[in-house]
């Protein structure tokens, strides 16, 4: 197993706001929108930075979505942010017609994604935004691992042209990614070669995936971990090449059963190379209130649960 | 600049493409269509400063248009395609399979003249918001001019991006309400009152000004109005009365022709109310 250090632990929401601070520094066309939680979602620096490009909405998301398409249509690179429950399930409509529909330039930030968000509960808690930015046509959908994968895709969406849903969380987590790992959309990042599992793993259960692989090595099960970071479009080389090897899956992602990466990965697999197939996520239910942790314990989305996923899909095999 | 009559003759052309649009494809939504026919000839014709020639989805140094109501796509079909914007011939195929003319307006198969999607309604306000600050942002002192059905304003939205526009003295923006007291399930009054629209848009902090549009010399006197009140440090309404259906005898006035296509028997009808003026599509 190859060997991850903790470089420190920082906030993938802090990554979005020091990428998008760094894409503000590269193109002056890039312009901000938030609703009133600017310091919540890490806008602050870009705001200081460029006043002029920053806008705040006020608490009304979505006439901050059709803003935010407007300007684009205009020529500018439009981020916008607020919780990923606000950025996407509230204004789905306004997604679907303002931004995918008419293919405007627009970034859509997600923070405080998935369970981790912790104490405010199921309100604050979305689980289902993978599911709902995938389904739409012309949406990139991306859900970084660390505070250095997450600068490194804000800086990426920005100089992609077209619509984007880039998903973060709350709490600090530990770095793992080097900064000078090449990031590119759409391409799966191999952790670890393997020939005995192949984990599939996004966003915060990247991490939990490492520690799941140094177990299973210790008790001799060799883990292929790849991480995929873009959950649309989907690497499919990647993933169909490891599988072939490993012939089985365990696929990880901080999200309902339905509609997500797990999803995205079966319906891959059922098409092209059926193999037994484990997810770890959460299936369908809603959050509750916690510190992100003990959240994580509850719903099953720790390593040690990947290890029993691990077990279970090897003898499937 | 063209006379009053000149205009007046491209709105019974336009209401002519209308009426055979919707009939050509036995749906579609003829009533605001017709309404707006006036206001949509004098602002295309007159007022916006556009480049019919050399459309360009940035806009920069043009005033831009959003219909915000997108369901009334066969005026702006219309309009669009006889200032020049793309063929007239191109208006038989509105709707049909393959056509960049879809019932309801896209940006998708790169149609000059459109810039956003519309048809899910009350979203058009923010975009154009959104494009005036961008205007701003470009220091360009073009207009941005936005369309709206009076029902549309029951979508939360809409208020969403009045607060926004008069909170920040959006004043290179343009609104313009189809005022026509007519919905799908009847009249506004009865779907869900508007109330006293022209205190609530005060009171939001736009200026606020009324016109008959259905009347080509006031649409003129209405809309140059507005753009005398525009940079002066808030956004301004144009409260549009006008008659669904207008110009057409059996459908005037009538929310039952909201979205209903004449068949072909109401369309020689219709076009016998209507003068031929620059030759049918």
């Amino acid at each position: 197993m190859k060997k991850y250090t903790i470089l420190g632990n920082k906030d993938t929401r802090s990554g979005f706001g020091d990428g998008l601070l760094e894409a503000g520094k590269r193109n002056s066309e890039v312009v901000a929108l938030c609703a009133d939680l600017t310091e919540s979602v890490k806008m602050t620096a870009f705001k200081e930075a460029f006043p002029e490009r920053f806008v705040q909405v006020g608490i009304a998301e979505a006439n901050m979505v059709s803003m935010a398409a407007g300007m684009a249509l205009s020529g500018k690179v439009a981020f916008y942010s607020s919780f990923a429950a606000f950025a996407t399930g509230r204004v789905y409509d306004q997604i679907r017609q303002s931004v995918a529909y008419s293919n405007t330039n627009v970034k859509i930030c997600g923070s405080h994604s998935g369970i981790t968000l912790g104490e405010d509960g199921a309100t604050h808690q979305i689980l289902e935004d993978i599911g709902l930015m995938r389904m739409i046509p012309n949406i990139i959908v991306i859900n970084p691992c660390d505070y250095n994968q997450t600068k490194q895709a804000t800086i990426a969406i920005a100089e992609h042209k077209g619509p984007v849903y880039l998903r973060f969380g709350r709490p600090k987590v530990p770095v793992f990614i080097s900064e000078d790992t090449p990031f590119e959309i759409g391409k799966a990042l191999m952790i670890n070669e393997g020939k005995d599992v192949t984990i599939i793993a996004t966003g915060h259960l990247v991490w939990e995936a490492i520690v799941a692989g140094e177990i299973l090595a210790e008790q001799g099960i060799d883990a292929e971990i790849i991480n995929i970071h873009t959950i649309k479009p989907l690497d499919t080389e990647a993933i169909l090449r490891s599988v072939e090897k490993t012939g089985c899956v365990v696929s990880c992602e901080e999200h309902q059963y339905n509609g997500g990466l797990n999803d995205s990965i079966a319906q891959l697999l059922a098409r092209k190379n059926p193999k037994p197939m484990e997810y770890i996520g959460i299936d369908d239910m809603f959050g509750e209130s916690g510190k992100p942790e003990k959240l994580m314990e509850k719903f099953g989305l720790k390593a040690e649960n990947i290890v029993e996923a691990v077990k279970t899909v090897i003898k499937r095999k | 600049m063209a006379t009053i009559a000149e205009l007046e003759n491209i709105a019974s052309q336009v209401r002519r493409d209308i009426v055979r649009m919707v009939n050509g494809c036995s749906s579609g939504h003829p009533g605001g269509s017709l309404g707006c026919t006036d206001l949509m000839t004098a602002l295309y014709f007159e007022v916006l400063d556009s480049k019919p020639e050399n459309f360009t989805m940035e806009g920069k140094g043009e005033d831009m248009f959003f219909l915000s109501n997108g369901h009334i796509s066969p005026v702006w079909y219309s309009v669009l395609s006889r200032r020049g914007f793309f063929p007239v011939s191109s208006l038989s195929t509105f709707r049909s399979l393959g056509s960049p003319l879809q019932g309801h307006p896209t940006p998708k198969y790169k149609l000059p003249g459109i810039r956003v999607a519309s048809g899910s309604l009350g979203q058009g306000l923010s975009v154009g918001i959104g494009a005036a600050l961008a205007k701003k942002m470009n220091g360009c002192g073009h207009l941005i001019y936005t369309l709206h059905g009076d029902g549309e304003l029951q979508e939360g939205q809409i208020w969403e991006g009045a607060m926004f526009a008069g909170g920040n003295k959006l004043d290179n923006l343009i609104s313009i309400i189809d005022y026509n007291n007519a919905q799908i399930d009847g009249t506004v009054d009865n779907v869900l009152g508007l109330g006293n629209l022209k205190d609530k848009f005060l009171a939001f902090g736009w200026e606020v000004l009324e016109m008959q549009g259905n009347d080509m010399k006031d649409c003129l006197r209405g809309l140059n109005e507005a753009k005398g009140l525009t940079k002066k440090g808030k956004p301004v309404v144009i409260l549009m009365h006008t008659l669904m259906g207008f110009g057409v005898d059996f459908m005037q006035g009538l929310n039952t022709w909201h979205g209903a296509a004449p068949n072909d028997e109401q369309r020689d009808n219709a076009l016998s109310q209507l003068k031929e003026t620059l030759g049918d599509y």
